[in-house]
């Protein structure tokens, strides 16, 4: 077993040990500080296939934003402490049994399916670095990514807005 | 052991998934359901990047996916905690059985 290999199944372990506790746990804030070990064992599985700036934006969008974000709601809809009801058993087991065959079929399709990579993408590899994704990220021609980038921008700022519309509060004079 | 191939990455995303799914069933406090939501979003984002680098390494796309998907994945978490806080201000709590005041 190489070391890469280890390093592969620790990584998972944080991943799905992270997750698992995520969801189970019954205490509110520490199944958001569960989830943030899930998150940053995603961003090293990122930087163990070699692709970094995912990596990064994963780290400050996920970790350094949504994260946080969550927390933030936590403390202002939960009493610190308090822990949350049990789900109902039957749903529970109903729940654990549909997820667990779903993840069991698919687990038979993956290692039924050969996956073959084309000669030619193994024989002109493209550097997933910095340059070569910002060039095709901002490039017009066939295969840039200009509209989508527009468009999201836009989805962005429609959600800053929204965001904004909702939860502010509106003083009712009496 | 073998070289750790795509048929591994696979097996963990979709653990990941149907964590996120078991959790999105059964839990019935709005901020943990969002939660399970990240969790099955960013099994889907390792789909892409693993499939990018092992079948497809002379294109892109599956990075810019991945890079699409983790903007949205923002924007929504963003307007569903600003729900969360607007539905706590008038129910005084944020648990699912609770939220029923659009019901007739």
């Amino acid at each position: 077993m190489s070391a890469s290999s280890v390093i592969f199944y620790i990584i998972a372990a944080v991943i799905i040990g992270g997750g698992i506790l995520a969801i189970t746990s019954r205490k509110i804030f520490r199944a958001a500080v569960y989830l943030l070990f899930s998150l940053l064992g995603i961003a090293a599985l990122y930087f163990y296939l070699n692709y970094e700036f995912i990596a990064a934006v994963q780290i400050v969008v996920y970790v350094g934003g949504i994260v946080v974000l969550i927390i933030f709601s936590i403390f202002l809809t939960h009493a610190s402490g308090d822990e949350m009801k049990r789900p109902v058993l039957w749903r529970a087991v109903f729940s654990g049994l549909a997820t667990v065959f779903a993840a069991a079929l698919t687990y038979l399709f993956i290692t039924d399916h050969n996956f073959v990579p084309v000669g030619y993408a193994l024989d002109h590899p493209v550097a997933p670095s910095v340059k070569n994704i910002g060039l095709q990220m901002l490039s017009t021609t066939e295969h840039g990514y200009i509209l989508p980038f527009e468009v999201v921008s836009m989805l962005l700022l429609a959600a800053l807005i929204g965001c904004i519309v909702i939860a502010i509060k509106i003083k009712t004079k009496e | 052991m073998n070289e750790i191939g795509l048929t591994h990455i696979l097996f963990i995303s979709t653990a990941l998934f149907f964590i996120g799914v078991y959790g999105f069933l059964t839990r019935k406090n709005l901020i943990t359901m969002l939660m399970a939501i990240e969790l099955i979003l960013n099994s889907v984002n390792i789909n892409f990047i693993a499939f990018n680098k092992y079948l497809y390494a002379d294109k892109l796309d599956g990075l810019f996916f991945t890079i699409f998907i983790i903007t949205i994945a923002a924007a929504e978490a963003a307007v569903a905690i600003a729900i969360i806080i607007h539905l706590y201000r008038s129910l005084k709590s944020i648990d699912v059985d609770d939220a029923d005041i659009m019901k007739f």
